[in-house]
């Protein structure tokens, strides 16, 4: 069985989970002997490519004359919307926004037209340019390549789904990993609201990370329950153990958040929380690793609450970092108000970091060992990690049990699942 | 006669490196000495050594006619001493002429005289050796750092055996009052509080550059002081000459030339603020409840303190000043002096543009955080 996949974006350049995740699937498809073609809009080239072929979407040459392209752009043309659609810009991203903006004013539709067309690839501002850009580049390559199923993860690649979809006729299954309401609770952005519930319509199928999710894409978006089948994302087992990594310098208790610091995380909870352990325990120590639009907001409240010296921040870690930081970690806190997954705890428990969970979180459908609270219970939050840091025995536990059960969440089996929902797909036809 | 007092101030504090949180209890240097080294070195180049050649010409030609005073920050000597011996022997040569006074200020250039009294004691005793030390002087005229005053400082002071200290002329305290008169604490008016003149400072330091200012200027506005002030303080950071003020902007010949105007065309001569102690009397009574400072045009402390970071990092710093102290470890007093100076609460301020106060407060607390943890 060979599939299609857009992604967009591929470890090691990653600004989030959906990387990960896409990487992890990718190589459990391998294993279950699904053959993987993965479209990205920016190939770097020290992508790992052992179990995927990566296609550089900024690569494809498009000729607009050809008659399939140019009817699959009349109905795309809805994209042509010239709001700036931000979800996550970090600072850096916000560095190169500008010299962004002046490319995207040079014409939408011309630039979208060109023959070649260079992909950033991130979450900048002419993101929906490179969204349009990257359906005609969808349909392109169906033709090009054999394949059993089509596979699209997230809002930014349905576009290029349902192309692909439309001009081969094969079937759909597009993969939600995030709603634009865990992106931004109510204030929902309508045009990639309308994305996500037209590719969902337009799909045969619909996976979702999670039961959260699923109740979500039936109540809000109205898609057919029966077409909508929940396959957790699961992690890749680590070979790593922690005595590769340095142990923490200070000799007191570490307590970490890592994530994006937006609204969707809960990050002001965790802070909160910190000052409420401190009242009684001013030896633990604090991490807020990440960054993210509300970064500046959680450091003026540190420094308002006092307590600057127990809490630290980090910036924007990755790859290895990301390890060591676990490795300093005595317990790892999510405190998410709307996680559609959450694979980071995941990655905690692997190398034996207890977690502290919110239970409006897609993770804590399926781990057993972590605790779980609710994102807006501080005190709850607050008595779940002084437990974790104080009582030894449930601390204990935790990293044993927590990483066994972790080591069985493999994409192996993951993708076993994801497989049968392309062979459903494949048979509704 | 009437009085001339020129006063500058030597000062580089240390640059902190970027320090991780995967620092905290591992690595203990704190500084970014590439950073410390070239702007130590470029700053010699630029600024101390042509300055102190042009004032030791001056003193040659005009003998004691040629009097002026200098501060030297602690950190600024540490770090001539080892990225430029040769600009700190130039300012030992200087002080060697015997017509410059070195002033007492805090060893660091801190704010501890807001903080904590312990720790401002600690910090002139500190200087006061480094002086004596170095050029075998005693101090006797005290300048706090960015000239922060109050009448509980200024009592503070007195209270540590100086009778003379400087500070800003500010506008809000001063009224209607002239800043060219000798004034007396108003807590104990055994120290005498000599004022800087702002509006003729800053000509010299800020604008210089920008527009057309002559030393005729200079000369005309002394002759257009009423006769019976006294005395003028002209406080400016020695960095003004050659690195402020490019040496292309002319202003190592205007300060060359300024002395010879005033000598001979106005009834101003050269002095150095201790010598006005004996010579002025007092006129009043400088009444400074609030803590002011020479800083922004409120001349007020919020360049250092009043803002969620500023506070947190200062409380935090001057919290472990008792078990520094107690330590007797040298080397945490060196780094606790490093970490003190107003620098560093000055990049958390967020009231200017531009600067990354949020990303210094966080280096600067995990720092902090290490620094704490090693005298555990």
């Amino acid at each position: 069985m060979r599939v299609l996949m857009f992604g967009w974006e591929f470890p090691p350049h990653i600004t989030g989970g959906l990387g990960t995740a896409c990487y992890g699937m990718t190589k459990g498809l391998a294993k279950n002997g699904v053959d993987v073609l993965f479209v990205v809009p920016k190939a770097f080239g020290d992508e790992d490519q052992t179990n995927v072929r990566l296609l550089n979407a900024s690569d494809v040459t498009v000729d607009i004359d050809h008659e399939t392209e140019r009817s699959y752009w009349d109905r795309v043309q809805y994209m042509e919307i010239g709001s700036n659609i931000i979800p996550y810009v970090g600072p850096e991203q916000y560095a190169t926004m500008i010299e962004e903006q002046r490319h995207a004013t040079q014409g939408f539709r011309s630039s979208v037209f060109a023959p070649r067309y260079e992909f950033s690839g991130k979450y900048g501002a002419n993101l929906m340019e490179e969204v349009a850009r990257y359906a005609l580049i969808g349909s392109s390559l169906a033709t090009k390549y054999d394949f059993d199923v089509i596979h699209a993860h997230d809002w930014l690649t349905y576009s290029a789904g349902i192309a692909a979809k439309e001009t081969t006729g094969k079937p759909l299954v597009v993969h939600m990993h995030a709603t634009e309401f865990d992106r931004s609770g109510e204030n929902i952005n309508t045009d990639v609201y309308a994305i996500e519930r037209r590719g969902m319509e337009a799909a045969d199928l619909v996976i979702t990370v999670s039961d959260w999710t699923r109740n979500i894409v039936i109540e809000k978006y109205g898609i057919n329950p029966d077409k909508v089948i929940t396959v957790h994302n699961a992690v890749e087992p680590s070979d790593k153990s922690l005595d590769e990594y340095e142990s923490s310098g200070l000799k007191n208790k570490v307590v970490t958040f890592l994530g994006r610091i937006t609204y969707q995380k809960g990050p002001e909870y965790f802070v909160e929380a910190a000052y409420k352990i401190l009242q009684v325990d001013p030896s633990i120590h604090f991490v807020m690793a990440g960054t993210g639009d509300l970064l500046q907001k959680m450091i003026k409240r540190v420094s308002q609450l006092k307590i600057g010296a127990n809490f630290h921040f980090t910036g924007f870690l990755k790859g290895n970092d990301v390890d060591q930081m676990f490795a300093m970690t005595d317990v790892f806190v999510m405190p998410s108000i709307s996680e559609p997954f959450g694979i980071v705890p995941l990655e905690a428990m692997r190398l034996k970091v207890p977690v502290v969970i919110s239970k409006q979180s897609g993770v804590s459908e399926v781990v057993e060992h972590a605790l779980k609270v609710d994102f807006w219970d501080i005190n709850g939050l607050a008595d779940a990690i002084y437990g974790l840091c104080k009582y030894k025995a449930v601390n204990d536990i935790f990293r044993k049990e927590g990483k066994e059960e972790v080591d069985n969440l493999k994409w192996e089996y993951a993708a076993k699942k994801i497989k049968n929902v392309y062979e459903l797909a494949i048979n509704k036809k | 006669m009437r009085n001339l007092c020129f006063y500058f101030q030597v000062h580089q504090p240390y640059r902190l490196r970027t320090y991780r949180f995967f620092d905290i209890g591992k690595r203990h240097f704190y500084y970014d000495d590439y950073k410390n080294r070239i702007t130590m070195q470029r700053v010699a180049e630029r600024c101390y050594i042509p300055m102190n050649n042009l004032m030791l010409k001056k003193i040659a030609e005009l003998g004691n006619k040629m009097r002026f005073a200098i501060s030297f920050s602690g950190a600024a000597i540490e770090q001539m001493e080892v990225y430029s011996p040769y600009a700190l022997e130039s300012f030992k040569k200087l002080v060697a002429t015997g017509n410059v006074e070195v002033l007492a200020e805090t060893y660091s250039h801190s704010v501890a005289s807001l903080m904590n009294k312990d720790a401002f004691k600690l910090e002139v005793a500190e200087h006061k050796k480094l002086m004596k030390e170095i050029f075998n002087v005693r101090p006797k005229t005290f300048h706090n750092t960015e000239l922060i005053y109050s009448n509980e400082i200024g009592a503070d002071v007195a209270e540590m055996g100086f009778d003379l200290m400087l500070t800003e002329g500010a506008k809000h305290v001063l009224g209607w009052k002239s800043p060219n008169y000798l004034y007396v604490n108003a807590i104990n008016p055994k120290l005498k509080v000599m004022l800087r003149n702002w509006k003729m400072s800053d000509e010299i330091a800020l604008k210089f550059a920008h527009e057309t200012f002559k030393v005729e200027d200079f000369v005309n506005w002394l002759n257009s002081i009423p006769k019976e002030e006294e005395i003028v303080n002209i406080f400016i950071d020695y960095e003004t000459f050659g690195e402020g003020l490019d040496a292309s902007t002319g202003i190592f010949e205007f300060m060359n030339y300024l002395p010879d105007a005033v000598l001979k065309y106005t009834d101003f001569k050269l002095v150095t603020p201790h010598q006005m102690v004996e010579k002025l009397q007092p006129t009043g009574v400088f009444d400074a409840p609030i803590p002011l400072s020479c800083r922004d045009e409120e001349r007020d402390l919020s360049n250092w303190m009043g803002n969620d970071m500023q506070d947190d990092a200062l409380a935090t710093l001057y919290g472990c000043f008792k078990k520094v102290k107690a330590s007797k470890d040298e080397e945490l007093m060196r780094d606790w002096r490093a970490l003190q100076a107003a620098e560093n609460f000055a990049a958390m301020c967020t009231k200017h543009q531009g600067g990354t106060p949020y990303d210094y407060y966080i280096n600067y607390m995990n720092i902090l955080t290490d620094f704490i943890n090693r005298m555990k």
